[in-house]
């Protein structure tokens, strides 16, 4: 204790040490082992060498652009899907629920507490063949006879909508619930119809939530490969199923290596431009 | 038109529920099935032997423990991690703040698909073997950056005057942070720790790259996903599902609970004329 006196700006460091220990040896240096990997040549069998193999790159973007949009196209649709979904709904537990409020949280996180693997498989009873689902969606033609949902890019986007709808959600609910009821009067007593009042107060101060839940939803999706697993077939697989395959099955460390690279750094580009868009205040709190 | 102008918005919500609760009420009610064959896919009829049975399937239950195991185990550590952090972020000022704050910012923003292929390339190539003290040291990993930030909006509220008030009676800084600080922060810990331990036992994607020849619960179900999933899973995952909803109401009564004694430990104020008459907040 004494020697914490004495050198009271080391408390700090101190205090940072571990958790900045842990992060440099488990998150920093692994990417580095990636980057390195991901410029290596050879096969499992013989070995791979070290040779600034940035062919890997090339080759990953011309073999696999398919897969690479088909993650972007998928997540950016499922995050403006679950935004879409989620507004009003968190909109009217922060305005209208009253005593309800927690009790509409919990319903709303309530998903995350099922293991993500068993409530995708859940969406596999619901939307299969002869399920209450197509079968509905038959009668009324929207499906033909034998059309089907699972396999098809219909049911991956609506699992990935689903299983990430609470990270847009509660964000959301965070900023709106945070606007003050008195700048609502304000614009009514100014004349300002509901629309407008909704439109230029609630909306943008509902902003900072909005671009957070964005985030939140659009990375992990990216990423996913459950759903393209489970609910899809290999045409509807994403970039994160072909590096799961590459690395746990085929053995192909330095492709799967720069798929990986490439993943993040698209995403770190993505976040970049948003950030610069949004303000970087609101992105890291 | 007014009718249903006015009940638009709360039949929504009501719509956008029973879409998020359905999986749910899914998942329960197979747990529940009969099936005559491998798969649980359709409904055949309701037994209370999957209940009975749940270690009925090789496997299910070792998987289920070790997943326990690494979630209290990973929780604990990356909790103590993640508070140590907050602590200095928050009450401290020292040089490379900025890159601290993006060293635990960028895990979060990081595809779990990028963090577990990018710690296999590191156990590949260090020679380590995967398996438990791999998948400890990557739960650990991504739980700190979440203990930082649950503890951290807890310490910018802080009531930093009852601080000064100990110390001023005398109690030096350790005895200040043991019988202050650490007591006022307990509850952001403990939420702190529950999220960890949530996300910990529900990690598939990093726990499959970095699990060896170990299984955890969702490993066991993404094996048996390949063949035919036997309703025990469902049992599992409802008991899971059970539990965490049982701890966040548990968690509102308390906060109601302590909500009330305040106001009661308080005078009785007068209303004020407008809140008699309430009109819906718009």
């Amino acid at each position: 204790m004494s020697f914490l006196h004495r050198h009271k700006g080391l408390t700090p460091y101190l205090l940072l040490l571990p958790g900045i220990v842990w992060l440099m040896l488990f998150f920093v240096a692994p990417l580095g082992f990636l980057g390195y990997q991901s410029l290596q040549t050879g096969t499992f069998d013989t070995g791979y060498t070290f040779d600034w193999a940035f062919s890997n790159y090339w080759d990953a973007i011309s073999d696999y652009h398919e897969q690479f949009v088909r993650s972007f196209v998928y997540a950016g649709i499922a995050t403006i899907l679950a935004l879409l979904v989620s507004y009003p709904l968190v909109y009217w537990i922060a305005f209208r629920a009253g005593r309800w409020k927690n009790v509409c949280l919990i319903l709303i996180v309530a998903p995350l507490f099922v293991t993500y693997l068993v409530r995708t498989l859940a969406w596999l009873n619901i939307l299969a063949d002869e399920g209450p689902v197509v079968g509905f969606l038959r009668d009324i033609h929207v499906l033909g006879p034998d059309g089907r949902l699972l396999a098809t890019s219909v049911a991956v986007v609506a699992g990935i909508t689903y299983n990430f709808l609470p990270f847009m959600a509660l964000p959301v609910y965070v900023s709106l619930e945070q606007i003050d009821a008195r700048l609502l009067e304000a614009a009514e007593d100014l004349y300002a119809s509901k629309r407008q009042a909704f439109l230029r107060v609630t909306l943008p101060l509902s902003a900072p939530g909005i671009v957070a839940g964005t985030l939140l939803t659009f990375i992990p999706a990216a990423g996913d490969f459950i759903n393209a697993q489970l609910l899809g077939t290999p045409n509807q697989y994403m970039v994160g199923n072909v590096i799961q395959s590459k690395f746990l099955d085929v053995l192909d460390y330095p492709s799967a290596a720069a798929l990986s690279f490439i993943l993040m750094a698209l995403i770190l580009v993505g976040l970049l431009g948003y950030a610069r868009a949004v303000g970087t205040e609101r992105l890291t709190g | 038109m007014r009718w249903v102008k006015r009940h638009l918005l709360p039949a929504y919500a009501v719509l956008a529920f029973c879409y998020l609760l359905l999986p749910i009420a899914v998942v329960i009610a197979f747990s529940f099935n009969a099936p005559s064959g491998r798969f649980n896919y359709v409904w055949e009829g309701f037994t209370l032997d999957n209940w009975v049975n749940w270690d009925a399937p090789p496997g299910i239950q070792s998987a289920v423990v070790k997943s326990l195991e690494i979630g209290m185990l990973s929780t604990i550590l990356a909790t103590a991690l993640g508070t140590l952090l907050a602590l200095a972020i928050v009450r401290h000022q020292f040089r490379g703040r900025g890159a601290t704050n993006m060293l635990i910012f960028l895990p979060m923003s990081t595809p779990e698909i990028v963090l577990g292929a990018s710690l296999l390339t590191l156990f590949l190539n260090r020679q380590v073997v995967t398996g438990f003290g791999t998948i400890f040291i990557a739960h650990v990993m991504f739980i700190v950056s979440y203990v930082v930030v649950t503890v951290k909006a807890r310490l910018i509220d802080f009531d930093r005057h009852l601080e000064e008030a100990a110390m001023d009676l005398g109690a030096n800084e350790w005895v200040t942070f043991r019988k202050v600080t650490l007591p006022l922060l307990a509850p952001a810990i403990l939420s702190a720790a529950l999220l960890g331990f949530a996300l910990s036992i529900d990690d598939f994607v990093i726990t499959y790259f970095v699990s060896g020849p170990t299984q955890t619960f969702p490993l066991f179900v993404w094996g048996a996903a390949r063949v035919a999933v036997p309703p025990q899973v469902n049992v599992v995952a409802s008991a899971i599902f059970l539990v965490a909803v049982l701890i966040m109401i548990g968690n509102v009564i308390w906060g109601l609970r302590g909500r009330r004694a305040r106001e009661e430990s308080m005078p009785p104020a007068v209303p004020l004329p407008e809140q008699l008459h309430q009109p819906e907040a718009a």
